[in-house]
């Protein structure tokens, strides 16, 4: 009993990583560019990203963390302290917590075409001077991977101890199993899928489209004439507002959302029986709100790439099968789902399981439980933090053996 | 009187009394010895299936001893945390879910110890397994052993054993059966039955006479019969 009531306490003071600092990092060049996958090539590439805890002399603890769509490289820690919020697996991350900064070297990079530091749709295109827009070439999952596996690399780091990430991150890191077997030594995939489901491209399609029809669009030439603004203050804010209000109803589950608003309304304990209000219900505000605040944080333009990309992934069309995709690495999984979660159903992840156990690779899975639907995995830290913390020291007691 | 009765791996709802029910489960040694009578079963490099494989110690062995490619399943959250602590693969999962995960012919060996007569359907479970793997090795509890038919007859009672140490009404173990029923429906089922090893007191023996008398449990060595 005492040790319940001590617990948080201890956790609070061993808690965080302090403050952190977003790093940059040019790779590849207009003369040795990125071959995409589309055939096109990129190059110089900016990449932002943050580290944490110390790289070991034998650089063999290094963890690289992909986030999800919308993510950025800030993972933990405030940039200032009056930071507003920390970064956003800030309790997962650091001194003794599930990745440990205290015995591993934790990486994060924002996504190319992401609009939080690496190049994407918002840089400037050398060749113009102005920002790339719809210009920016087409990328893909695959293409995305290829550059944090340069960055990478080009921190010293032949081999990670693993590769960790929920969502379109989880994507990811299957994509750097099937790319780059022999780079990591173990993956974690949360509450992600080796393609995304028909309904999962049909909810990307819906928001790209409140974006395109947007009449602030401009055929994503919506960026100032003296560069561009701040996140918010120009391009299609209604679009990418609502885009946001829908991909953020696939996130909860029915559960969670009926427990937090159930049928609450806003303003008052009667209906007003009033079209032209548009919050009556308190979840319509929090809808509201959600799309307010992202659309101070993110570039529409992005927003149409990184979904679009998720759309094509398909590890097993991509490989002829998925047996072939994941078969190569001897890289052990920790596969993670959740009960609640429907955009990305535990039926999809039990598909990666049944491809691992058909190739013999060593796999881990669990289905848990969660009220919160798709974004457990960003919630439900310390479910995580039990499998993860022995998951990686065997990990690494197995790869410092050999 | 339970004390005069009861052998090493029997225990014995003593009396017409309502006496404290004795939980008893295997021995740290007695479990080593059928972990060891499995592991004799199979052969090094291969790939092994354990069903309910618990805090994955038979899989670990079976890894460390004889180099075989191991996968576990298993329901308890708790052992599930434990085996990954082993570094043991564990799929955690309902048996009578129907190993939906496992592709066919994905394994030489799947094993499942003490836990036939606690799924729903055994029957199914034991096709899975050889849907699964080419081989199935079964431990199965015997209640056909002499002392649970002594107080059942003696007491009228529903016995209380080593491999049934519940309350009839709250039990795991849905299914009683012996290992006359056990082969009779491998019988049924058109199965072969490669090896059978009583297990008396704890200890496996290569053959026993009234093994279906004398044996706490039993393990089976199960395949297809050839075409």
């Amino acid at each position: 009993m005492s040790a319940e009531i001590e617990e948080p306490k201890q956790r609070e003071i061993v808690q965080g990583v302090g403050l952190v600092q977003t790093e940059f990092r040019t790779l590849f060049s207009a003369d040795s560019p990125l071959i995409l996958e589309s055939g096109e090539r990129l190059g110089p590439i900016t990449v932002a990203y943050e580290t944490y805890g110390t790289l070991s002399p034998e650089r063999n603890n290094a963890i690289f963390v992909c986030h999800a769509l919308t993510g950025d490289a800030h993972l933990a820690g405030r940039h200032s302290a009056d930071e507003r919020k920390p970064g956003w697996w800030d309790g997962f991350v650091g001194p003794g917590l599930g990745l440990d900064t205290d015995k591993y070297f934790v990486i994060c990079a924002n996504v190319l075409g992401g609009c939080q530091g690496t190049t994407g749709p918002i840089s400037i295109n050398p060749e113009t001077g102005r920002p790339y827009g719809l210009k920016f070439p087409f990328l893909t999952v695959g293409d995305m991977v290829s550059v944090h596996r340069e960055l990478v690399r080009s921190l010293g780091i032949d081999k990670l101890l693993a590769i960790v990430g929920g969502s379109l991150g989880g994507m990811q890191t299957l994509q750097w199993a099937a790319a780059y077997p022999e780079s990591i030594h173990s993956v974690i995939c949360l509450a992600a899928a080796a393609k995304l489901s028909a309904q999962g491209i049909a909810f990307n399609a819906v928001g790209r489209r409140a974006i395109t029809v947007d009449p602030d669009f401009h055929d994503g030439d919506y960026y100032s004439a003296d560069g561009p603004k701040k996140y918010g203050e120009e391009g299609p804010r209604t679009g990418l507002a609502l885009a946001r209000m829908v991909a953020h109803i696939t996130y909860l589950s029915d559960v969670s959302i009926e427990s937090k608003f159930g049928r609450k309304l806003q303003h008052s304990d009667q209906f007003a029986y009033e079209l032209q209000r548009d919050t009556e219900f308190q979840v319509e505000s929090y809808l509201h709100y959600q799309g307010k605040r992202f659309i101070e944080r993110f570039d529409a333009n992005s927003y149409l790439y990184l979904t679009r990309a998720m759309d094509y992934f398909d590890l097993a069309a991509r490989y002829g099968s998925l047996e072939t995709a994941l078969g190569r690495t001897e890289a052990r999984f920790l596969v993670t789902s959740y009960d609640t979660d429907w955009l990305f159903p535990s039926s999809q992840s039990r598909e990666i399981v049944a491809a691992l156990v058909k190739t013999s690779r060593h796999v881990t899975y669990l289905e848990l439980q969660s009220v919160y639907g798709h974004d457990s995995f960003l919630i439900e830290i310390q479910q995580l933090e039990e499998l993860v913390k022995p998951f990686l020291s065997e990990t690494l007691r197995h790869a410092t053996k050999h | 009187m339970s004390e005069a009765l009861g052998s090493p791996l029997l225990g014995f709802r003593a009396t017409f009394n309502i006496m404290p029910t004795k939980r008893y489960c295997y021995t740290d040694p007695e479990a080593a010895l059928i972990d060891r009578l499995i592991m004799d079963q199979c052969r090094p490099g291969q790939r092994v299936l354990d069903l309910g494989c618990g805090d994955g110690r038979l899989l670990g062995r079976l890894r460390d001893e004889l180099h075989c490619t191991i996968q576990g399943i298993e329901l308890n959250h708790k052992h599930v945390v434990e085996a990954i602590g082993k570094g043991v693969p564990v799929l955690q999962g309902d048996l009578d879910a129907g190993l939906q995960e496992i592709p066919d012919g994905s394994f030489d060996v799947a094993v499942l110890s003490q836990t036939l007569q606690q799924v729903l359907h055994p029957k199914e479970l034991l096709i899975q397994m050889l849907r699964v793997a080419k081989q199935a090795l079964v431990v199965v509890p015997n209640f056909g052993h002499w002392r649970v038919r002594v107080q059942l007859l003696l007491h009228g009672r529903a016995p209380v054993t080593n491999s049934l140490p519940y309350d009839w009404y709250n039990t795991p173990n849905l299914h009683l059966l012996s290992i006359l029923d056990f082969r009779d429906l491998i019988n049924r089922m058109h199965l072969r039955i490669v090896r059978e090893f009583p297990i008396i007191r704890g200890k496996p023996v290569s053959r026993a006479w009234a093994a279906n008398v004398r044996a706490d449990s039993a393990l089976f060595v199960l395949e297809h019969l050839p075409n």
